[in-house]
């Protein structure tokens, strides 16, 4: 006997993302997927973010790491509040694990949370996690190739931040070439070129996160009266 | 090894599914699979043959359908292929193309006794 189906595989997980974004938009949160491969500079983009917000937003931190803790540590040295998920192994963050830590979070006091994901290109994708949006930061070291080789992520994400461009000029690195590749994958989508050694294009990245976040909060205090 | 996750995903489905219409053995697991996902049928497969073990659906076999990656063009009306994930239109060169089709991830039907 055949019994006609038709269910999305990760419709439980999207069902619990909504579910949690239904919670940060009562709220007014802003929130940021934070995505990219191990080593891309994920959490230095992060320390520098929080540098530059803290005093216009209020934010705070979730770190997703397989096992450790070192990036949360990181991120507690800059007096912001920051919540460690681990997933002992698994490749991604899912919608349960951060409505498991939602009650740890002050929802009351907050304009802005960045969810700094598992370090991976391409599980991370397709899993919303309660997110307004995505951003996927790509370092010059990994190559221009990659926005092809891992499409999904740069058609997800509505911010590319093209990271450690100090070290552009001694990498065979084409630029040209990595943004024509993303722009045809996302027509529109932001590509911010930063370093967050020497700090370039940071005033840019943070330019744009705040006009995301301030956008919503506005939005939801008025929706929410 | 996302895969995992989503064969405990088909899991679900297939459970509720086979306990609604009163199965005692699940045969066949037909899956639509999009070209823009990031899932490795394989190890999928591998996945849920290890998640179904001592289940209704030990020994179902899994069937793929690949869904192919389709764009439809706001601006003219163009409903293509999109190739080499360039989402232009092909026709009219327009940056408003949706994406109709290819990011399924769906249990399509099951066969069951």
């Amino acid at each position: 006997m055949e019994v006609q189906v038709m269910q999305d595989i990760l419709g439980s997980n999207d069902k619990l993302a909504a579910e949690n974004k239904k919670i940060f938009d009562e709220y007014g949160i802003f929130v940021l997927n934070l995505i990219g491969s191990p080593g891309a500079g994920k959490t230095s983009l992060l320390e520098k973010t929080i540098g530059s917000l803290k005093n216009h937003l209020r934010l705070a931190v979730i770190e997703g790491d397989l096992f450790t803790s070192k990036d949360a540590d990181r991120i507690a040295d800059h007096d912001v509040p920051v919540i460690q998920i681990n997933t002992s192994g698994g490749c991604h963050l899912d919608a349960m694990m951060v409505k498991k830590v939602l009650s740890k979070l002050d929802l009351q006091n907050l304009d802005l949370v960045i969810i700094e994901n598992v370090g991976n290109l391409v599980c991370p994708a397709e899993f919303n996690i309660g997110e307004d949006t995505k951003a996927v930061v790509l370092s010059i070291t990994e190559g221009d190739d990659k926005p092809l080789k891992y499409p999904l992520i740069f058609k997800e994400a509505s911010a590319v931040v093209l990271n450690k461009i100090d070290i552009l000029p001694f990498t065979n690195f084409d630029m040209e070439n990595a943004r024509h590749d993303i722009n045809c994958l996302h027509p529109g989508i932001s590509i911010i070129e930063t370093s967050c050694r020497t700090d370039n294009g940071l005033d840019q990245w943070c330019s744009w996160l705040r006009a995301a976040a301030y956008e919503k909060n506005e939005r939801m205090k008025k929706n929410n009266g | 090894m996302h895969e995992m996750a989503m064969a405990q995903g088909v899991m679900e489905i297939v459970e509720s599914y086979a306990k609604k219409s009163n199965a005692t053995k699940v045969r066949t697991i037909a899956l639509l699979i999009g070209e823009m996902t990031g899932v490795v049928f394989e190890s999928l497969e591998f996945c849920f043959k290890a998640t179904a073990k001592g289940t209704i659906a030990e020994n179902a076999e899994m069937k793929l359908k690949s869904i192919p990656l389709i764009g439809h063009c706001n601006d003219c009306g163009n409903e293509s292929h999109i190739e080499n994930y360039n989402f232009f239109c092909p026709q009219c060169g327009s940056a408003k193309v949706d994406i109709i089709s290819g990011r399924e991830l769906r249990v399509e039907y099951l066969e069951v006794d």
